[in-house]
């Protein structure tokens, strides 16, 4: 049995806490890498961090994408989005396919 | 291409010719399992991509409407109204195997019965954007989930596709093509021996009958 965990900033994401999922406020890189080294331990298999953490957390979590365990999933946040999530998702098909056939139309 | 190391012999003919029906078969099945993952990731891809516009625009609406809420209160009051929640969602894992790859499906589970017992506050302190901003949130969060498993799936399959194309790639361009230039040198080589043996011995019963003969 494994819990959801969300990092990002306090405005974007203290909206979950009353979900049910657990977050994890954290506004500068550093203090995102900390929670983060820290709650993938395999207690949660969802871990959603806002797209503005995520750009500049992106080694640590790469390192995720190939474990079946946990799902590492890039959210919007109130500010500082990058389009990270979207570009996740166009990368996984290049990979595969070689060429972005997806999203080009 | 053929190197200078391999033996002539018919024992290593055999092997190579071995080896190759291995690769032939390695390759044609190899070449299934990449078309099969296609198959399913291209699916899967676009799903990933309908839902990942779905939750993104479902979260910001949620942001801006958390956004209000926080205009009509007090950042304390709406972090106590917030953070002490009394619902909880649980995850079950399980693998579903996809052509070797293990891809996950979660089931959720809340702490509460009531998936909608999400309000963990009294009425009396907060505004009734809070409850707009709750209620949109939660509706997200199955899609949400939805997202999650997806993408990983994705992630995982198409690590696994680059994979199997490699190999693929690599038998077709390296593996078969060698081994089959080895196995024609051998066979050269091998009639070549076996021509030389031919002339010789016409030689010899040549010599031979000369000598016995006188002619």
């Amino acid at each position: 049995m494994y819990k959801v965990a969300v990092i990002g900033d306090r405005d974007s994401i203290f909206g979950f806490a009353a979900l049910g999922l657990d977050v994890y406020f954290a506004d500068t890189a550093k203090e995102a890498l900390t929670v983060f080294k820290e709650i993938t331990d395999g207690r949660y298999t969802v871990i959603y961090i806002t797209e503005m953490l995520a750009s500049q957390l992106t080694d640590d979590i790469e390192k995720f994408s190939l474990q079946p365990s946990p799902a590492i999933i890039f959210i919007p946040g109130v500010k500082g989005n990058t389009g990270q999530g979207i570009e996740q998702v166009k990368k996984s098909v290049e990979k595969a396919v070689g060429s972005d056939i997806i999203f080009n139309n | 291409m053929a190197s200078a190391q391999i033996n002539p012999t018919r024992m290593e003919l055999t092997r190579l010719k071995k080896k190759l029906a291995t690769a032939v078969r390695g390759h044609k099945l190899l070449k299934d399992k990449r078309d099969e993952l296609m198959r399913r990731f291209l699916d899967m891809a676009r799903l990933n991509r309908a839902l990942r516009e779905k939750v993104e625009k479902a979260i910001k609406a949620a942001n801006n409407n958390f956004v209000l809420a926080s205009t009509s209160m007090t950042p304390q009051a709406l972090s106590t109204a917030l953070l002490a929640s009394k619902q909880e969602v649980y995850l079950d894992v399980a693998y579903n195997n996809v052509m070797s790859v293990d891809i996950p499906v979660y089931s959720v589970r809340t702490r509460t019965p009531d998936e909608s017992d999400i309000y963990s506050y009294g009425l009396a302190f907060t505004s009734s954007d809070l409850d707009d901003a709750v209620a949109s949130l939660s509706s997200v969060l199955p899609d949400m989930l939805k997202l999650a498993e997806i993408e990983k799936s994705c992630q995982l399959l198409s690590a696994e596709i680059e994979k199997t194309r490699r190999r693929v790639n690599a038998l077709e361009h390296v593996m078969i093509p060698e081994t089959r230039e080895k196995i024609r040198y051998i066979t050269m080589k091998l009639d070549e021996n076996e021509r030389a043996t031919q002339t010789r011995l016409m030689k010899v019963k040549e010599m031979v009958l000369k000598k016995a003969h006188g002619y």
